[in-house]
């Protein structure tokens, strides 16, 4: 199944591992130290986070660590554009509507 | 033409909180008008080539508004708000869903909050939308993009054949 990445940020776990290893890489025992929840849980979440290609593994001597895939967290950006020019587009008529009632009411 | 007037749009992702500051060369009383009466909201709530049709609107706390976002080809996309608080001229919130043609509410929906401010004859409009789920701001998002598509499709179309005669 792909997954896309707001279903990587919908959940406050990720978003808070997200946060932890966008300072640095950690292992998946290091992040779970962060939570209190099970360090299964959290493999879980490292798992969603890793199809989404929002993370990415590095094998150092035995131990995996985690870190940030940057220039994908800048999707999230991309459909910000789209909506502000929703809301651009949206107050542009609204000046013209305010416009034409300011013209009437003179 | 620049518009010299505040436009602030900010996405706060970890508080799924979308808020939007907006200045008007206008006064308060018809600034509140536009965003309270179902005949001025029609005008310009639908980005173009959408269009918005209000079925009904009762602004006062309780009241509700069933509308639709008509696309360019017709498709109709239906929400129902529920006003929730109202202050005259300063305030209003309300809770949005999108809905089906029989006013059957698709959960989960948005919060909005707006505040109105006027000062020397400029009207400033504060709006946050607090949405549960961020895949829903997607959904919307898809639909406008879609449409947009659409309708520069039909006008690539129309150019093809008009080009062949």
């Amino acid at each position: 199944m792909r997954r896309d990445i707001f279903q990587a940020i919908a959940d406050p776990t990720r978003r808070a591992i997200i946060t932890l290893i966008a300072l640095q890489a950690m292992t998946p025992n290091a992040i779970a130290d962060n939570f209190h929840t099970t360090r299964q849980s959290v493999s879980k979440h490292l798992r969603i986070l890793t199809e989404c290609e929002l993370v990415k593994q590095e094998q150092q001597g035995r131990e995996i660590y985690y870190s940030l895939e940057i220039e994908k967290m800048k999707e999230i950006d991309k459909w910000i554009a789209p909506l502000r020019k929703i809301w651009e587009t949206r107050f542009n008529q609204l000046d013209q509507v305010l416009s034409t009632l300011k013209k009437k009411k003179k | 033409m620049t518009n010299p007037l505040l436009f602030d749009f900010t996405v706060d992702k970890k508080t799924k909180t979308v808020s939007i500051i907006r200045e008007f060369d206008a006064g308060l009383s018809l600034v509140w008008d536009a965003f309270t009466k179902q005949e001025l909201l029609d005008q310009w709530l639908a980005p173009k080539p959408w269009t918005c049709r209000t079925k009904y609107m009762h602004f006062k706390v309780g009241g509700k508004r069933f509308y639709a976002m008509v696309s360019p080809e017709g498709q109709e996309r239906w929400a129902i708000q529920e006003y929730t608080s109202i202050t005259p001229k300063t305030n209003f919130k309300m809770y949005n869903a999108f809905a089906d043609k029989d006013e059957n509410p698709e959960l989960p929906g948005s919060e909005w909050d707006h505040t109105f401010s006027e000062e020397n004859g400029i009207t400033k409009v504060c709006i946050t939308i607090y949405n549960e789920s961020l895949e829903r701001l997607e959904r919307i998002l898809d639909g406008f993009t879609q449409g947009m598509k659409m309708s520069l499709a039909n006008l690539e179309n129309l150019l093809a054949t008009l080009s062949v005669k």
